[in-house]
């Protein structure tokens, strides 16, 4: 069987998600996406807080797929090259998680590894500093801030950010990015 | 100097800042996908703004949600009121936050770490 980036997902409960999306992660997507998760979220019994905390991590998962997905390799079916990615948001105990997935082109994936990596081994303080460092000095620039928003969802989290990546060939790995929302 | 006026959207907060009283506000949601093309207009009308201040500059924030892609042009908005009040006018920020929103009042005290102007953070009781 051919790879498709729902293979990263397959030990997720897609059928019984809150959210699920494979395709181009456009500005129309993403609104309705948010929608959708809003009134959903309005219509359970948690927090403001907890509510709040969910829809800003999906909010930052999502635009990391519009502005960082790479395009889809050479080969591989889908009806847009560009902005491809999947977005499942389950319930799981008491919290939420955010799973998304895309390419990342071969070039790009140690970079990121290690801004995962050095991001899982900061103390929340160490995370707060590293978020105003680079929100203080560094230019934004088409892409957005690098590497900002995965720090945001670090912060809102206060969780390891759980990650994998699945080389696809010699040019393109896929990657899966999770996050999980807890109450306080 | 004409009032810069904009209409909120789900994904872009209202705006209302009026050269006439001195006061100005950012409220609703800033979560767009191109934060930059949202701001600029704002960003040039303070700095025509920054020619000839008023004694006293009050700015309101009343943010829902806000993304990361915002934090950094609304970084850029305060750096600009910063120099307001280097020049030896009175620049007071307002940072609304709901009760219980931790994130955004941490949000604001990030804010008020890095720009020199005295900030005060103010919790809604619903």
């Amino acid at each position: 069987m051919s790879f498709d980036l729902e293979n990263l997902v397959s030990d997720l409960d897609i059928r019984g998600a809150i959210l699920y999306f494979k395709g181009n992660v456009d500005s129309e997507v993403i609104n309705k996406a948010l929608d959708l998760v809003e009134g959903k979220l309005l219509k359970t019994r948690e927090t403001p807080r907890l509510r709040k905390k969910v829809y800003n991590v999906l909010v930052e998962s999502l635009q990391n797929l519009y502005h960082h997905a790479d395009r889809i390799p050479r080969g591989y079916h889908a009806s847009r090259p560009d902005r491809f990615g999947l977005v499942v948001l389950e319930k799981i105990g008491k919290g939420y998680r955010v799973t998304t997935c895309n390419f990342v082109g071969a070039a790009g994936v140690k970079e990121l590894e290690e801004k995962l990596t050095r991001i899982n081994r900061s103390t929340p303080e160490e995370i707060k500093e590293l978020y105003k460092e680079i929100l203080n000095h560094q230019e934004i620039t088409a892409k957005g801030l690098g590497g900002l928003g995965l720090l945001d969802i670090a912060r809102k989290t206060g969780h390891r950010i759980d990650f994998r990546f699945k080389r696809y060939d010699d040019l393109n790995t896929a990657f899966r990015l999770s996050a999980v929302v807890a109450p306080a | 100097m004409e009032p810069i006026i904009i209409e909120g959207t789900p994904k872009t907060p209202s705006i209302k800042f009026d050269a006439r009283d001195g006061v100005f506000e950012i409220k609703g949601r800033s979560i767009p996908e191109n934060s930059v093309e949202f701001y600029k207009p704002l960003n040039e009308w303070l700095d025509n703004y920054m020619q000839g201040p008023l004694d006293k500059t009050v700015v309101n924030i009343r943010l829902e949600y806000f993304n990361t892609s915002s934090s950094k042009c609304i970084l850029d908005v305060f750096k600009r009121l910063e120099a307001i009040h280097r020049s030896k006018h009175d620049v007071e920020i307002n940072w609304f936050y709901e009760e219980d929103d931790e994130d955004m009042l941490e949000a604001g005290e990030d804010y008020d770490s890095i720009i020199k102007v005295p900030f005060k953070m103010i919790e809604i009781v619903e």
